[in-house]
């Protein structure tokens, strides 16, 4: 084992004296998996507000499939998306393979699940609780979707956040579709898969602590707005 | 107002994604990782931008991954080592003649203690049947890469039925070269490798070049440019002018001053 203090503070040196390439792959990293996560919750949000409040034969099944679905191996959701955007593949014409916007798919695609799933869970027990008394207003079921979501919200940050960890912290959708090319698609993640096939094995793991401190500042940041709006809604 | 900032950020987020993504004079290079984790393209690829103006995207797989993605169509050019596999991509109509770049080798390296004695050994096969015969702990790729079909073929001089030793003393790591040297140096076990990844692989160990020399483990770089009849989205005359530049004399004369704590790397041989 190499000395890792040193790799850790040589790595730490380079985000801090604002080395270029050292923060275009943090801030692709970030953007990446930002854009996924606010287009996956666009999506899931609604998506599991209307699975938790209907009722329809089958909605058990459907309940297991979403549930199950959170455990989809990224390597599985890269492939499936390169065959899609590959030159000879039906999205080929698109010319989306080895781009920030094809590892944005992919994440995206590995994140829908993880919010829908929870937010079902989260408004099936709002809508417990609350049920009788939207009812009384006349509402239909549908109608109270956009009520429970925004009663939800401060839970639904942590169905956001479990998605966003999970699109920051995957390598093996984005090293597929993105192809870790230099200077266009390589991220945090992919850095550190190559740093370590390089043998340079102290440098990968102190990039990994500085991704592990990038999100938890994105959580910090999070918590800390969440916490000011829950005290002026309370005010 | 919480949520629709998230949500405004995120919409501007995906704009300049999609922004970022258009650009002229861009060819994709489906290479391999020893060029890659060498460090030789970071050293060359800028010397050809700068004369061209073509910017090069590397992907760097192994080499049968590199022609599967050049056979969809993904890639405008190959820069690969493994001439009979580069030779029926060509024949099958997906790429235009193929033509030499350079070479390095292959090496055996292994543990200082070398339980099967190849110190001794100058023969490659005979170092191998060695291996086989100690059932010492061998490394394989494993991953239909150029490294591995060559190391395959030398298995096959020796006559060991290799897959029959699988998850026994012959284990497939089925990962790029790095992580198989990795692997290889946790387990004590001997690794082939190509000269250029061995050197300036920075997790070394107690590991050292056992075996090398044998002309048998000369490794031929070509450079194949993806046929354009073939997949009308390649960038034909940007991967022809990078074709041409490699095999020429500035592409040539780039790659013969790459060194590695002043060892040289890799040896260019285009056909003048």
């Amino acid at each position: 084992m190499q000395n890792f203090a040193e790799e850790l503070r040589a790595a730490l040196l380079l985000i801090l004296s604002g080395d270029p390439d050292m923060w275009s792959i943090v801030l692709l990293s970030l953007r990446v998996s930002l854009t996924a996560t606010v287009v996956a919750a666009a999506i899931g949000l609604p998506l599991g507000a209307i699975l938790a409040v209907t009722r329809f034969p089958g909605k058990q099944l459907v309940v297991v499939v979403v549930n199950a679905l959170m455990g989809l191996p990224p390597v599985v959701v890269g492939l499936t998306v390169y065959l899609l955007l590959s030159n000879s593949g039906p999205l080929g014409v698109l010319s989306l393979l080895y781009t920030p916007t094809a590892m944005i798919v992919a994440q995206v695609l590995l994140v829908l699940p993880i919010i829908t799933a929870l937010t079902r869970q989260i408004i099936s027990e709002l809508d417990g609780e609350y049920a009788d008394q939207l009812r009384s207003l006349g509402l239909s079921r549908m109608q109270t979707v956009p009520t429970l979501l925004w009663d939800g919200r401060f839970q639904l940050m942590t169905a956001l956040l479990a998605g966003f960890g999970r699109a920051v912290a995957e390598v093996g959708a984005v090293l597929i579709v993105g192809g870790n090319i230099n200077h266009v698609t390589r991220v945090m993640t992919t850095t550190i898969a190559l740093e370590t096939s390089k043998g340079n094995l102290a440098l990968a793991l102190a990039l990994g602590v500085i991704l592990i401190m990038i999100a938890l500042m994105v959580n910090a940041a999070v918590a800390a707005t969440a916490l000011r709006a829950q005290r002026l809604s309370h005010a | 107002m919480f949520f629709r900032n998230i949500v405004l950020g995120g919409l501007m987020l995906a704009a300049t994604a999609i922004s970022a993504t258009a650009a002229d004079d861009v060819i994709i290079v489906q290479s391999t990782t020893s060029t890659q984790n060498s460090g030789l393209l970071d050293a060359i690829l800028p010397q050809f931008q700068d004369a061209t103006g073509i910017e090069v995207r590397v992907v760097a797989v192994g080499t049968g991954q590199a022609l599967r993605n050049a056979r969809n169509g993904d890639g405008d050019v190959l820069l690969v080592h493994a001439k009979p596999a580069e030779e029926a991509f060509v024949a099958e109509g997906f790429g235009l003649p193929r033509r030499d770049v350079m070479y390095n080798d292959f090496v055996i390296v292994g543990p200082a203690t070398d339980p099967a004695g190849l110190a001794n050994e100058a023969d490659v096969v005979a170092a191998l049947a060695r291996i086989a015969a100690a059932e010492a702990p061998f490394a394989s790729r494993g991953d239909d890469s150029g490294t591995h079909k060559a190391e395959l073929r030398l298995w096959g001089d020796t006559g060991t039925d290799v897959a029959a030793a699988s998850g026994t003393w012959y284990r497939e790591t089925g990962s790029g070269m790095g992580a198989t040297l990795n692997a290889g140096v946790a387990m004590g076990a001997y690794v082939l490798t190509d000269r250029a990844t061995w050197i300036s692989f920075g997790n070394k160990g107690e590991h050292r070049i056992l075996l090398e020399g044998d002309p048998r483990l000369f490794n031929q770089y070509g450079v194949i440019v993806v046929n354009p009849e073939r997949h009308p989205n390649v960038q034909a005359a940007a991967a022809q002018t990078f074709a041409d530049w490699l095999t020429g004399p500035d592409g040539q004369a780039a790659i013969a001053a790459f060194k590695v704590d002043g060892t040289q790397l890799f040896y260019p041989n285009a056909a003048p």
